[in-house]
Formats: C-alpha cells, structure tokens, sequence
C-alpha cells in the first residue's frame, strides 16, 4: 500500500481513496478537484494501486465526458444544447458564443434548468434565460476578472 | 422578520444569492433585524427569484425580484406583506400551487433543506417509524399495495422490485439511488435532493428496512453540485441525530449512506451501466437477466430506484397504502411531479394526480408558449420520448394511456416547442445525442445511431428520399428490437413520431409519411 505523501497530491488521493469500493471514480474526481484535470502520469499509479490495467483506467477517464486529461482555460462556458434550451434558441445563443470572442465553450446536454431556458454555466456559476445580451454581459466580467 | 429566499438551482442560476447578500445589506443599513430562511423552490420557476416574507396571516411572495428591487421593496414595508408591483399575494393562494395535489413534494419551498427540525414539524421521520414497528415483508407488502411504480421513467412496480431483493439471500445487499438525472425538460430530482434531501435520506432507509440493505449509495450526475453538496451536509446532520448510522432511531438497525458523483455519461442513467460506475468501471450497459435485485452492485442483490420512486416512499408508510392509492387512474396510481419546461411562459413543477391531460398542464398551469406563438409539438418523458401533436394533447396522462399513443410518459417531463420548431431538425438531434452519449456496446444503438443521423441529412437535404424514408423505418425497427437498453432502443420515438405527426417538416405530404 502507498503510503501518504504530502508532496505528491496523486499518491496521497490514492492512499486515501483505494481501499473504498468502487474505488476509481471517486480518484479521478478528488484528482480532478484538487488539479483540474487528470494528469497522464497519474494512470500507471492509480493502475497499480487498484490492481487494474493502464488501459483499464485510460478506458474510464476516456469514457467520461467530465474527466479532462490536459489543463483547461481559466474559464469554461458550458452551454445547454439538450431539447429544452432548444425550444429557447440555445442554438442561437451557442452561435454567438463562438463568434464573439475567444471564450472555451463547450455543449452540456441538460443542467436541469429545463424552464428557465437557455441555461448555462460559467465556470461553476450556472446562469438561466440567458439572452445574447446577458451573455455578453456575464462575459464582459469575465474579462475583467481574469 | 422571517424571509425566504430559495437556494435552488434554478433560483440561484438567476441570482438568489446576490438577491440574498442585497437584503441582507439593506436591513443593515436600516437597521431592521431580519432571520433569512434558503428554502427549496415552490416550483413557480417563472418567478424566481421568488422570495417570501412570514406574516401572522400566512407566507406573502415576491417575484420575480432581481437586486435592483430591494430598496423599493423595503420602501414598501414588503416585511409586512406591503403593496408593491412585484407583489403576488399568498403564496399558498397562488393558482399555480394552489390546484396542485403535492405529496411527494409537500415541505419542498416550505421548510428549510437542511433543518432536520423543520422537517420532523412537517412529518418527517414518520413513515420511518412506522417502518421501524413492522417486519419487512410488510413494508414491501404495504408499498406494492400503494400501486407506486418507478418514477425514473420504466414505470416498473416498486413493491415487486423489493420483494425480490427481499427473498434473494446474501450476506450483504444494497440500496441505490438513481439520481442521474440527465433527460431534458426533467429537473423534479434536482429540486427534491436540493429542497428536501431528508425525505430522500428517509426513503432509502426504509428501503433497507425492507429488504434488508445495510449500505446505500446514492449517484448523482456531476452537472449537479448544488444537491450533492445539500445531500451531503443532510446525510452528515441525519447521521448525528441517530437517523443513519448504526443504530437507525434506536432501533439497533444499521444503515450507512454515501453520495457517488457521476461523470457526465447520459447512460449512467441506465440502471445496469450505472452500477458499472458506481463498481469503478466505464458506464456499460449490461445484459439482463441477471436483474440488479438479484446480482446487482458488487454482485449483491440491489434495490435500484429513482429519486423520486424513492423520496414517495416516507408518505406512503406514514399515510398508509390506500392513501397514496387513491390518487390517480388505471393502473397508474399516485402522483406524478410533472416538469413543465421548454418554450412556455409558466414552467415548473406540477405535482398531480396521473390522469391530467397535457393541454391542462401547458394551458391552465403553463399560461401558453414563452414567445406566445401557437405550441406547435410536444416531447413527453425525455429526449427518448414522443413528439405529440395537438390532436393527442387531451389524453390522460397515465402510463397505459400513453403507450396505446405510441408515446412514452416516462419521468413527467415536458418539453415545449413553439411553430418555429422544425422536427426533421429535432428527429436528427434524438439520434446525434444517440450517437454521442451511446455506451457502445450493442451494435444498434453504436452504428444505428451514426447512419441515422447520416439518412436524416439525406432526408432533409432531399437526396433520393423514397428510399432513405425506408432505410430510416427500417433502421428505427433494428434500434427498437435488437438494442440492450432503452438509449437506442427508444430513440425511434422521437424520430418516427416526428416523422408521423410532422410530415411536413421532413418535406412530405401527408400520405408521405405513411412510411413511418
């Protein structure tokens, strides 16, 4: 068993975490949170402390939409492309989004903000009806901030 | 001074929170003392920021209110129920809850999530005692005679399920939550974990007792921090107050519970790929038999539900089988939380009895389309439901009603299209998203997905269409026959009833679309 290592974030997730049932997820998340993505120098430990394969784990991370293997931008625009933000012109909004500055910005299907269309999320901030304007309002401070 | 000021998702995605920090300010700079309760929605989600304000007459509600508002309202003397342009009245006497039969949902916007103290003034912990009095098999018996059947969308009988998990003899069994709620236009999970986690912690615990599980999980998609942060303080305070742990009330019963956070995988939805999740693996369909109740989790007998399945469980014990029974029509007894959502101009949740008809719930609850033009189609139970057109708006909304239109009622949500929708666009959408969240496992939905997409653009780019119009039918029957779970095996549903009742919107006449 790995011991706890303060100087290395992954091993100490992995010590702590290996010894639950269904062990693997639960990793990738806490790697996840504490790096913001999963480092591809973190599979071969995660695989030995849980006994699979390197392409067992690569498998997951790489099944999972949420999982990211390289760093993300300081900010994500996740926008509700599923049926209901639909019917409100996320498609629209999607449109705009990409052709008005250089944000990172990415389809989610469904934040379960189904009667407030169009939904989306800046970072971790979910927003709801948003209107081209308000879009360019909510990313106008995004640039001030970063 | 008592306020109320939602913590919801949907309140917080149109500033509660800045609305919340705004109040809290002014009554400082006033002076006035204010206690600011973060209850649940009401579900009146065109209103929120919905905020109420305690008065000896009853809760008098505000909304929608954005920050600019505040200063006007204190002005108003809005702490004592004061006239003001935002003002709705009583919140109870407000039409849209006020014609609704709330069961499952009855202290959610009305108590505070996480005030285990609310919760036992509201009838909390009540169908856990009475759990705690009787022998399993009584339980399960109680809740099959309820009629409760699966609110995640198969509509499979609660008390059957249970019952087999209950005879099937291991030396350890589980309880787990599907709260993988990813289907557009359904946010009834997300509102019930976020405005009442107890019922859901309740819930389960009776499940346990009825089966004999001693862990639960409950698996809640990662697109929904918010109710997986709720339900881990509740099932942290629960624990303290003896309500979860080793010795469940005093009863010398033992249950632990544990929140796993999904992925974002659509197919984690399916009960069997969620497993494979919550095991460690890829989100896999698995094949069927074995049921989850007999190898399920880890290979132990599993009682899988859906949140909503789960959280009517605690009303049922406290009110008796034949309480809840009474509800409903047919074979579909209770209620259903109905989510109105989409382009229409009152959305939220609608907690009935089945039996309402879609036009009730879009007209009298849901006031007509947002942009006001005519409501062209309809999509019940999900992006693997029907597309329904006016002329099946007025059947009862039950699940054998349902099935005999060739529509799926499923979770209860409702997604509303205004006539600048164009179906063949939404048909070729059901089998993109098919394409893009299938698990890869059966052949049918993995390439049937991909070529239906690849026939749609033929079709709506009018190349050769007699025969594509074939390949698509003939496609659609492979998907509905030969698919391991319902991700490609009800992706037809949107398709062909698109093509069926929307004709025109692929380029056809009428006897066109015979095809389908």
């Amino acid at each position: 068993m790995n011991l706890p290592c303060h100087n290395d974030p992954i091993a100490a997730i992995i010590a702590s975490h290996q010894l639950i049932p269904g062990a693997l997820l639960p990793i990738l998340h806490a790697i996840q949170d504490e790096l913001r993505f999963i480092p591809p120098e973190a599979i071969g430990p995660i695989a030995s402390a849980l006994n699979l394969s390197r392409a067992e784990v690569h498998g997951v991370i790489s099944f999972y939409h949420y999982f990211l293997t390289s760093p993300p931008p300081a900010h994500q625009i996740h926008i509700c492309c599923a049926e209901a933000c639909q019917s409100m012109g996320s498609e629209r909004l999607m449109q705009h989004a990409k052709s008005t500055g250089d944000f990172s910005v990415h389809p989610v299907y469904c934040l379960g903000l189904c009667a407030n269309s169009p939904a989306m999320m800046i970072d971790d901030q979910l927003h709801a009806r948003v209107t081209l304007d308000k879009f360019d309002r909510l990313t106008e401070m995004l640039g001030d901030q970063s | 001074m008592k306020l109320f000021v939602p913590s919801d998702s949907a309140a917080l995605a149109l500033g509660a929170n800045e609305l919340t920090a705004a109040i809290a300010a002014e009554a400082d700079r006033r002076h006035i003392d204010i206690t600011l309760v973060r209850n649940g929605s009401r579900g009146m989600l065109w209103l929120e920021p919905m905020l109420e304000v305690s008065t000896p007459e009853g809760r008098i509600a505000y909304g929608p209110v954005e920050t600019t508002d505040v200063v006007s309202l204190f002005d108003a003397d809005f702490l004592h129920g004061g006239a003001h342009h935002l003002r709705l009245g009583f919140t109870e006497e407000l039409d849209f809850l006020k014609k609704q039969e709330r069961l499952t949902f009855a202290r959610v916007g009305i108590t505070d999530p996480l005030s285990l103290e609310d919760y036992l003034a509201h009838e909390g912990f009540v169908g856990l005692q009475q759990a705690l009095s009787m022998p399993a098999a009584a339980i399960v018996q109680q809740v099959t005679d309820s009629g409760l059947r699966g609110r995640g969308g198969a509509a499979f009988p609660t008390g059957i399920k249970w019952q087999t998990v209950l005879k099937t003899q291991a030396d350890q069994k589980y309880i787990v939550c599907n709260a993988d709620e990813g289907d557009s236009g359904t946010f009834a999970d997300r509102m019930l974990m976020e405005g009442d986690p107890f019922v859901l912690i309740e819930g389960m615990t009776i499940a346990a007792l009825a089966v004999g599980a001693t862990m639960g999980y409950l698996y809640v998609r990662s697109e929904y921090p918010h109710a997986i942060h709720i339900l881990n303080k509740a099932i942290e305070i629960a624990r303290e107050a003896g309500y979860l742990g080793r010795d469940i009330a005093g009863s010398g019963k033992t249950f632990e519970l544990e929140v796993r956070k999904g992925a974002g995988a659509y197919v984690c939805g399916e009960e069997t790929a969620l497993l494979e999740s919550l095991e460690g693996r890829r989100g896999i369909v698995r094949s069927k038999p074995p049921l989850p109740a007999i190898t399920g989790l880890f290979g132990k007998p599993t009682v899988i539900n859906n949140v909503i399945s789960l959280a009517s469980v605690p009303i049922i014990m406290a009110r008796g089988a034949a309480f809840y029974k009474d509800y409903g029509m047919g074979r579909s007894r209770g209620t259903l939380p109905f989510q109105l959502a989409g382009n229409i101009k009152q959305g939220g949740l609608i907690e009935k009895a089945f039996g309402i008809t879609l036009r009730e719930l879009m007209f009298d609850f849901g006031g007509g389309s947002m942009t006001g033009r005519a409501i062209k189609a309809v999509q019940v139970g999900g992006p693997l439901g029907a597309y329904l057109p006016e002329s099946q708006w007025d059947t009862p909304m039950d699940y054998e009603a349902y099935t005999a239109l060739w529509a799926v009622l499923g979770h209860g949500g409702i997604v509303v299209h205004d006539d600048t929708a164009n179906l063949s666009h939404l048909a070729r959408y059901a089998m993109k998203f098919c394409a893009i969240e299938s698990c890869g496992k059966c052949t049918p939905c993995r390439i049937g997905s991909t070529r239906g997409v690849e026939v749609l653009d033929k079709i709506i780019n009018d190349q050769d269409k007699t025969a594509q119009l074939e390949l698509l039918t003939d496609l659609c029957d492979t998907m509905l026959h030969g698919s391991m779970c319902a991700m490609g095996g009800m992706t037809p549903y949107p398709v062909l009833s698109a093509l069926k009742h929307f004709p025109q919107d692929f380029g056809l006449t009428d006897t066109g679309a015979q095809h389908a």
